[in-house]
C-alpha cells in the first residue's frame, strides 16, 4: 500500500514536471509568434461572410472571438506606440459582419480607428464607414449617431456632416435632448476647444467602457492643459507689452499682478515658462493629446 | 520490457487495421478525385491553394476522428471483452499496457498520414505538373498534424481510462475544439484582471493548444515556418503528450478492475 502511494506521488510529480515543461515550450512558441498568432485567418480569410459560413451558425461566438482579437491587436500596438494598424479595420469589419448588433465593436472600434497615429490607426474615413454600417444595422440606437458626429467633428473636421449626424440622431425616439444641442452647436461654430471638451465630457460621463473612459479622461486633461497654457501665454504677452521683455519666471508675473501664484498643470506639476515667453507642461508624456504645446498627437 | 511494449503496440496497430481503420484512405482518395473537376474550374492560381487546403485539412480531420473513435475503445473494449485480464495476468505492467496502446494507435495514425501524404503529393504533381522547393514546407504542416495526433491520442486515452466510450468521445472532441482556439483562450486570459487573470491563464495552459500546430494556411500560401517554431512546438507537443499519458497511467494504476 505504501509502495503504491509512493508510486502515485512520484507519478503525480512527474506529470506536473512534464506539464510545466510543456508550458515553457508553449510560451516559447507564443513569444516567437507574438500577438500575430490569432491573426493569420484575417490575412487569409479577409471576408466576414466567408467566416460566417465557416462558423456553422455560431457566428455570435465567432464575433466575440474576433472582437477580442481586434482589442488585443489594437492594445498591443497602442501600448508600444508602434503604429501599423493595417489589420484593425478588417478585424472590425469581420466582427460586425458576424454580429451586426455588437454595438461595442462600432463604438470602441471606431475610436481605435479614428485617432491619429500612433495613438490610433489614423483612419477616420474607415471609422465613419464602420459607424455608418452600425447605424444601418441598428437604426434605433441613437448613440451611434453621436459617435458618427463625434468622428466627423473631431477627426474629419467635417462640421456639416457632424451637424447632420447629431440632427438625425436627435430624431431617433429616446435620444437625449443634448443631441439637438450638439447639432445646433455644430451649425453655429466650427472648431473650438469648448465644443471639443463638451464632446469628450459627454463621452466620459456616458460610456461604461473603461478603455474609452480612460481615453476621454486623457483628452480632457490635455484640453485643460492646452487652455491653461494659452491663457498663461496671453498673460506673458501682456507682461511683455508692459515691461518690454519676457518674464524670467512666474514670480515676476505674480509681482506684476498678472498671476496669483505659480500655475499648476492638471497633474499638479508647475507649468514651465520658456525664455521666449511660451509655456510648456513639465512632463509632456503625461499629455498624449496636446496639439499646440506638446509633441503628442492632437485630439 | 521492450518486447512487451512492442507486442502491445503492434497488436493495437494490427487490431486497428483489422477494424478497417485504413479504409478511410479510400475515402481520402475519392475526395481528391471527386474534387478534381471542381478544382480544375477554379481560376488560375487557386487550384493548388485549394488542393493544399483540402488535402492537409483532410489528413488532419481524418486522423483526429480516428484518434477519438479508436482511442475511446482502447481500454474499455479490452475490459468489455475481458481480454485485459488475460493481458494483465501475464507479466505485463499496467503502464506498459497504456504506453503500448498509446504507441499502437499513434503508429496507426502515422502510417495512415504517411499513406495520405503520398496520395496528396501525387495529386499535387498531377495538378501542378511538377513540384517546387516550397512544396517541401507542406511536410512541416503534416509533421505538425502528427504532433496534433500525439496529443489527441494521449487525451482520448486519458478519458478512456476512467469514462465510458461515449463520454470519452464527447470530452475528447470538446478538447479538440477548445484547443483549436488555444491562442484565443490566451487572449481572453490576457484581457482579464486580478485573480480571474491567473485562473484564466492556468485554464488556457491546461487546455491543449492546437492553434499553433495548425500552419495549413501559412504553407498553402508558400510561407515558411521558422525552425524555432518547429523545435518548440515539438517540445511542447511531446511533453504535453507524455504528461497526459502519464496521467492516464496514474488513473489506470489506481483503477479497481475487479
Amino acid at each position: 500500500m505504501k509502495h503504491n502511494r509512493k508510486v502515485t506521488v512520484i507519478g503525480a510529480a512527474l506529470v506536473i514536471a512534464l506539464f510545466a515543461g510543456s508550458v515553457i515550450g508553449r510560451r516559447q512558441v507564443e513569444a516567437i509568434q507574438g500577438p500575430q498568432a490569432t491573426l493569420d485567418e484575417v490575412l487569409y480569410l479577409p471576408s466576414g461572410k466567408t467566416v460566417k459560413r465557416l462558423s456553422l451558425g455560431y457566428s455570435s461566438l465567432m464575433a466575440d472571438i474576433y472582437w477580442t482579437r481586434a482589442v488585443q491587436y489594437f492594445g498591443s500596438r497602442h501600448l508600444k506606440h508602434s503604429g501599423g494598424y493595417e489589420l484593425l479595420y478588417p478585424l472590425l469589419d469581420i466582427t460586425t459582419d458576424l454580429d451586426p448588433q455588437l454595438i461595442v465593436a462600432y463604438e470602441s472600434g471606431s475610436i481605435f480607428l479614428s485617432q491619429r497615429v500612433p495613438e490610433g490607426a489614423g483612419q477616420p474615413d474607415k471609422a465613419a464607414a464602420l459607424v455608418e454600417k452600425g447605424i444601418h444595422a441598428n437604426p434605433s440606437y441613437w448613440r451611434l449617431y453621436f459617435t458618427l458626429g463625434f468622428i466627423h467633428y473631431m477627426d474629419r473636421h467635417d462640421y456639416k456632416a457632424a451637424e447632420q449626424a447629431f440632427q438625425k440622431g436627435s430624431e431617433v425616439p429616446g435620444a437625449l435632448p443634448w443631441m439637438k444641442v450638439m447639432a445646433a452647436r455644430m451649425a453655429e461654430k466650427g472648431e473650438d476647444a469648448e465644443t471639443a471638451a463638451y464632446l469628450w465630457k459627454t463621452i466620459y460621463d456616458t460610456t461604461s467602457d473603461n478603455m474609452i473612459k480612460d481615453n476621454a479622461a486623457k483628452h480632457l486633461i490635455s484640453l485643460r492643459a492646452e487652455a491653461d497654457m494659452a491663457e498663461l501665454e496671453r498673460r506673458t504677452q501682456a507682461y511683455r507689452e508692459r515691461f518690454g521683455a519676457n518674464p524670467a519666471n512666474w514670480s515676476e508675473l505674480v509681482r506684476a499682478g498678472l498671476l496669483r501664484g505659480v500655475p499648476m498643470d492638471p497633474n499638479g506639476a508647475p507649468y514651465k515658462l520658456q525664455p521666449d515667453g511660451t509655456v510648456q507642461v513639465e512632463d509632456p508624456s503625461q499629455y498624449s493629446y496636446l496639439e499646440h504645446h506638446g509633441q503628442g498627437p492632437a485630439r | 520490457m521492450t518486447s512487451r511494449l512492442s507486442a502491445i503496440t503492434l497488436n493495437t496497430f494490427r487490431e486497428a487495421v483489422r477494424d478497417r481503420v485504413l479504409y478511410n484512405l479510400v475515402l481520402f482518395v475519392l475526395l481528391l478525385v471527386a474534387s478534381a473537376p471542381v478544382i480544375s474550374q477554379i481560376s488560375i492560381g487557386m487550384e493548388k491553394l485549394m488542393l493544399v487546403n483540402l488535402g492537409l485539412s483532410s489528413i488532419s480531420l481524418f486522423g483526429v476522428i480516428i484518434a477519438i473513435f479508436v482511442g475511446i475503445g482502447l481500454v474499455s473494449k479490452e475490459i468489455e471483452k475481458k481480454t485485459l485480464y488475460t493481458i494483465l495476468s501475464r507479466p505485463v505492467r499496467r503502464w506498459e499496457f497504456i504506453a503500448g496502446k498509446y504507441l499502437g494507435l499513434l503508429l496507426t495514425l502515422v502510417v495512415n498520414a504517411a499513406l495520405m501524404t503520398v496520395g496528396f503529393y501525387v495529386a499535387l504533381l498531377i495538378f501542378t505538373h511538377g513540384l517546387k522547393a516550397a512544396d517541401g514546407m507542406l511536410l512541416v504542416a503534416i509533421y505538425f498534424i502528427i504532433l496534433q495526433f500525439m496529443m489527441m491520442v494521449a487525451i482520448t486515452l486519458l478519458f478512456s481510462t476512467f469514462s465510458t466510450p461515449i463520454f470519452s468521445a464527447i470530452f475528447a472532441f470538446s478538447l479538440f475544439v477548445i484547443g483549436t482556439f488555444g491562442n484565443d483562450l490566451r487572449n481572453f486570459a490576457a484581457m482579464s484582471q486580478g485573480a480571474t487573470r491567473w485562473l484564466a491563464t492556468a485554464a488556457a495552459y491546461a487546455m491543449p493548444n492546437f492553434a499553433s500546430l495548425n500552419v495549413i494556411s501559412q504553407v498553402a500560401h508558400e510561407q515558411s515556418v521558422g525552425a524555432q517554431v518547429v523545435l518548440f512546438n515539438t517540445i511542447y507537443a511531446a511533453l504535453y503528450s507524455v504528461a497526459v499519458t502519464a496521467a492516464a497511467v496514474l488513473v489506470f494504476e489506481r483503477r479497481n478492475l475487479k
